[in-house]
């Protein structure tokens, strides 16, 4: 069982490694990243091409880890003693499982990807260690003690809002995608649009990147906002000519929305583009 | 057993304990990465780091382990500060000057001599002709024109990298002293307090259960309010000026500020706190706040932070007419002082390096004023300053 990207995602060397050490010793994995790099997609892609089901738990700002095991609602059940219900009797009824449940109850491997682990408290990975060290946990209600049957593979993103602690990073891989360099983004762009000009991409990855470098920019534009753009560049099917011309030092990009996604960046590029034009006049 | 390796890259600062090292060894035996120096660079760097901040130690670590240099001299040399080798300018030398510092030994010895004067230095150095550094003549550094020097970090001329760890793509995230929004607002949430108020709108299980079987087992459901962070927070910024310099720290730390506290009030200032603030810089000149009038306004149970570099000439604080935008019947200082009696807790956060403190005088009458609660406005700072607010 090896990944190695699949024909919807390029994979590079390091990340390939990253997600066979987490295959072969069955340890979670983090992935951190700029936003738009092709986190969670990752976790989408593997189980793809593992042939795994994929069980994901997006997490939220109220977000408790008690919730990825189980739920007990106790107010339904003191509602249906009220009413004689016979369901009353079992508790096992009032018991909602949570994702974590799902995948350890699963017969087969399957990826649990726990998306954006950051936005939950700080406290939220602590109170997850023995459950992803040991992958299982103990169900108070019942009495029953859930373990994996498989181990599942799981992929933890976290955008770096907030610091994970020690003892958590302990128990897991880690793995931080760099911003793609050019050979790697012509590989992405192929993937998604493999009818797409060769000339058109050259074009406007020189523009991508000259974006990129501008100092100074809240947001700067990454992968997924770069398809996004390409996308819009094709349906629109502009005149080649219009990206060989438009330097960004002299004026801002065609359908710079789809790259930018902040007034001020749109503002800093306008300005800086003024500054040129007036320089030349002079 | 890699224990060589395991050393060389926590002593050169990556945080690894001995479960990862394991895991390595259990990685290998499962064939993940066999006789391929990449694979097993791209493996221990998934297993050993947890950080991307440490990608760039490990590189370092990694390249010195497998160039064989084991001794620890030799990773003392590979922490040299990144910003004493930057590029500052290019620096020219005519042909006469480079012939006369041809030669100055064979490669060992060049070697030895590093060592020696890495130990006595212990500064960022420039130019010059003996010390480490970038642009000078020295045989040791970066950008010079010493034709048998050594190279020392930095931008490698013509030659291309071969290896990835020596590429040190992660330079620039090897940064030990960053503050940024999230690392703010970590610091921040030491300055909870929870508190259950306002409207009941969550289920209070034990409440309810007790209340049920006082009712005979009737049910009688009990609400609370939700728990929220009730911390109340008044700030005062200093704009404009000397603070120029450090408008993206304090946006940065307004942004995290705004977003962390509920109850968040604030006011700018110039230099000093005079007997008015305003709340918006467009409109500083008709629209003024007394601070008499926040003191009435707002409970001694608010936290008052200040953000400023205190540093001005000290008769702006101490006279009555310091102050150099208007006439001030009062001295700026009985403002702050006055403040500081009303609320209980108050710190300052500066953004001047705590190194600098002592030398200006008015920023040590300032701290004087604030009773010492002054603290440099970084990650330490700001935790330490925090955890006093919340004392």
């Amino acid at each position: 069982m090896k990944f190695t990207g699949t024909k919807n995602y390029v994979s590079t060397e390091d990340l390939s490694m990253a997600v066979n050490a987490t295959i072969a010793l069955e340890r979670p994995l983090i992935i951190k990243g700029e936003p738009g790099t092709g986190k969670t997609l990752l976790a989408i892609e593997v189980a793809e091409s593992l042939g795994m089901e994929l069980i994901e738990w997006h997490i939220k700002s109220t977000t408790k880890a008690s919730q990825g095991l189980y739920e007990y609602d106790a107010v339904t059940r003191l509602r249906d003693s009220q009413l004689g219900d016979e369901r009353v009797k079992d508790i096992k009824n009032y018991i909602k499982k949570g994702k974590l449940w799902e995948a350890f109850e699963s017969d087969k491997q399957v990826v649990l990807l726990i998306d954006e682990i950051d936005k939950a408290d700080i406290e939220f990975p602590n109170d997850l260690l023995q459950e992803l060290d040991r992958m299982e946990f103990y169900c108070y209600e019942t009495g029953e003690t859930i373990k994996a049957k498989k181990r599942p593979l799981i992929i933890i993103t976290s955008n770096n809002e907030k610091e994970l602690p020690d003892a958590f990073l302990r128990r897991c891989f880690f793995h931080y995608i760099q911003f793609p360099d050019r050979p790697t983004m012509e590989g992405i762009v192929k993937v998604h649009y493999p009818k797409i000009k060769k000339a058109l991409v050259k074009d406007a990855l020189d523009l991508f990147f000259d974006v990129r470098k501008i100092p100074g920019m809240k947001k700067k534009p990454s992968t997924s906002e770069l398809i996004d753009w390409l996308k819009l560049l094709m349906s629109d099917e502009l005149p080649d000519e219009i990206l060989k011309n438009a330097d960004t030092s002299k004026a801002i990009p065609p359908l710079y929305g789809a790259l930018l996604k902040n007034e001020q960046d749109v503002q800093l590029l306008e300005r800086l583009a003024f500054m040129s034009r007036r320089d030349q006049a002079k | 057993m890699l224990i060589n390796l395991f050393h060389t890259v926590r002593s050169s600062g990556v945080p690894c304990t001995l479960r990862e090292l394991l895991d390595l060894l259990g990685a290998l035996e499962k064939n993940l990465a066999f006789a391929d120096m990449e694979d097993f660079y791209f493996l221990s760097r998934t297993i050993l780091v947890k950080d991307e901040k440490n990608y760039d130690k490990f590189d370092r670590a990694f390249e010195i382990y497998f160039k064989g240099i084991e001794t620890l001299e030799d990773i003392f040399e590979a922490l040299i500060p990144e910003d004493w080798l930057r590029k500052a300018f290019e620096k020219e030398l005519d042909p006469e000057e480079l012939k006369k510092i041809q030669s100055l030994g064979g490669l060992e010895k060049l070697l030895e001599e590093f060592k020696k004067r890495l130990e006595e230095q212990k500064e960022r150095h420039e130019g010059g002709n003996k010390w480490i550094g970038t642009n000078g003549t020295s045989p040791f550094g970066n950008n010079g024109q010493n034709p048998e020097g050594v190279r020392v970090g930095g931008e490698g001329g013509q030659k291309k990298a071969v290896k990835v760890w020596e590429q040190r793509q992660f330079q620039n995230l090897d940064d030990s002293v960053e503050i940024g929004t999230r690392n703010i607002k970590v610091a921040l949430r030491r300055l909870r307090k929870f508190a259950r108020q306002s409207t009941d709108y969550e289920l209070d299980m034990d409440g309810t259960i007790k209340s049920t079987a006082r009712n005979a087992g009737i049910l009688d459901i009990n609400m609370i309010p939700e728990r929220t962070n009730h911390v109340k927070v008044l700030i005062f910024f200093d704009v404009g000026g000397s603070m120029d310099p450090y408008i993206k720290l304090c946006e940065e730390l307004f942004s995290a500020l705004k977003t962390e506290f509920k109850h968040l009030k604030y006011f700018y200032f110039h230099n000093c706190v005079y007997e008015s603030v305003w709340e918006d810089n467009r409109r500083r000149t008709q629209e003024r706040f007394l601070v008499q009038d926040i003191i009435n306004k707002y409970s001694a149970d608010y936290k008052v932070i200040f953000v400023g570099d205190a540093t001005m000439a000290p008769y702006e604080i101490t006279n009555a007419g310091g102050s150099i935008e208007h006439w001030n019947e009062e001295p700026g200082g009985a403002t702050i002082k006055r403040l500081c009696e009303h609320f209980d807790r108050a710190a300052w956060l500066n953004p001047v390096p705590d190194d600098h403190w002592d030398y200006t005088s008015s920023l040590c009458i300032i701290r004087e004023l604030m009773d010492n609660r002054m603290f440099p406005l970084t990650l330490k700072g700001l935790e330490e300053g925090m955890s006093e607010l919340s004392k």
